[in-house]
């Protein structure tokens, strides 16, 4: 329930003017809880910047992550990462 | 896009997580970036349950927050969320994966982003009865950012 928790925290921040990002493992979830921008990575429950101490993965995913704030589309974004 | 991984769940785990009712919304708030990411001001918020040796541990469905300074180093982060739904291997051997303020700390140095906020938040993840996540911690924690004059917000779940 993390995505969840997530979603609705970023719901929250967002309504009071503050742009919001997130990564989410779990599309379902994300779609009924509907945060702004949202990036869906291929990765299991625990890993949601891919692997530990892999910093050239990671920053991948969060540059991935801050690029939906360019996506012409209104909210909510749901976008997979080109990431395998 | 699939979930692949629901596969390599146990099958109470798998079938909570696709027919737990939770939350539902029909629409987004929206709060479009208004500086270049080079300009703002970013806070990240965790849902994988971190805190320091001073503060309490979380409790389950604990819907609570604890601030995480931003000179913090990594390893003295302690708990992360426990949980059976996951491996939490990975987030004990690198709390990056889950709260990457290292990485964030790069974008810093090298001009990608404005400034790290002085703080940052970390909820509990598994959280079955959100609503007073819903209707008083997530808006504290929101109202507390805003007063520090924050540009974006970066989520991570675990």
């Amino acid at each position: 329930m993390c995505n969840q928790s997530v979603g609705l925290i970023q719901r929250a921040v967002e309504e009071v003017g503050i742009s919001t990002v997130s990564i989410t493992l779990v599309e379902s979830i994300t779609k009924r809880v509907k945060p702004p921008r949202a990036l869906l990575v291929p990765y299991p429950l625990g890993y949601p910047l891919g692997e530990p101490n892999n910093p050239t993965l990671q920053h991948a995913i969060i540059a991935e992550t801050l690029a939906l704030f360019e996506c012409d589309e209104a909210p909510p974004i749901l976008k997979a990462s080109q990431q395998r | 896009m699939g979930m692949p991984f629901l596969r390599e769940l146990n099958p109470i785990i798998r079938f909570f997580m696709r027919y737990y009712p939770g939350q539902r919304y029909l629409t987004s708030p929206n709060t479009p970036l208004s500086l270049p990411l080079n300009e703002c001001k970013v806070a990240l918020i965790t849902t994988a349950g971190f805190y320091l040796s001073e503060q309490d541990s979380f409790e389950s469905n604990d819907c609570s927050y604890r601030e995480i300074p931003n000179s913090i180093q990594t390893h003295d982060l302690f708990g992360g969320h426990k949980s059976s739904a996951f491996d939490e291997q990975g987030i004990e051997n690198d709390p990056n994966l889950a709260f990457p303020i290292d990485r964030f700390k790069d974008l810093e140095n090298d001009g990608k982003i404005g400034s790290l906020n002085h703080r940052h938040f970390s909820f509990m993840g598994s959280i079955t009865k959100p609503k007073p996540l819903i209707y008083k911690t997530a808006p504290e924690v929101a109202q507390i950012l805003k007063a520090d004059c924050v540009d974006v917000a970066f989520l991570t779940p675990v």
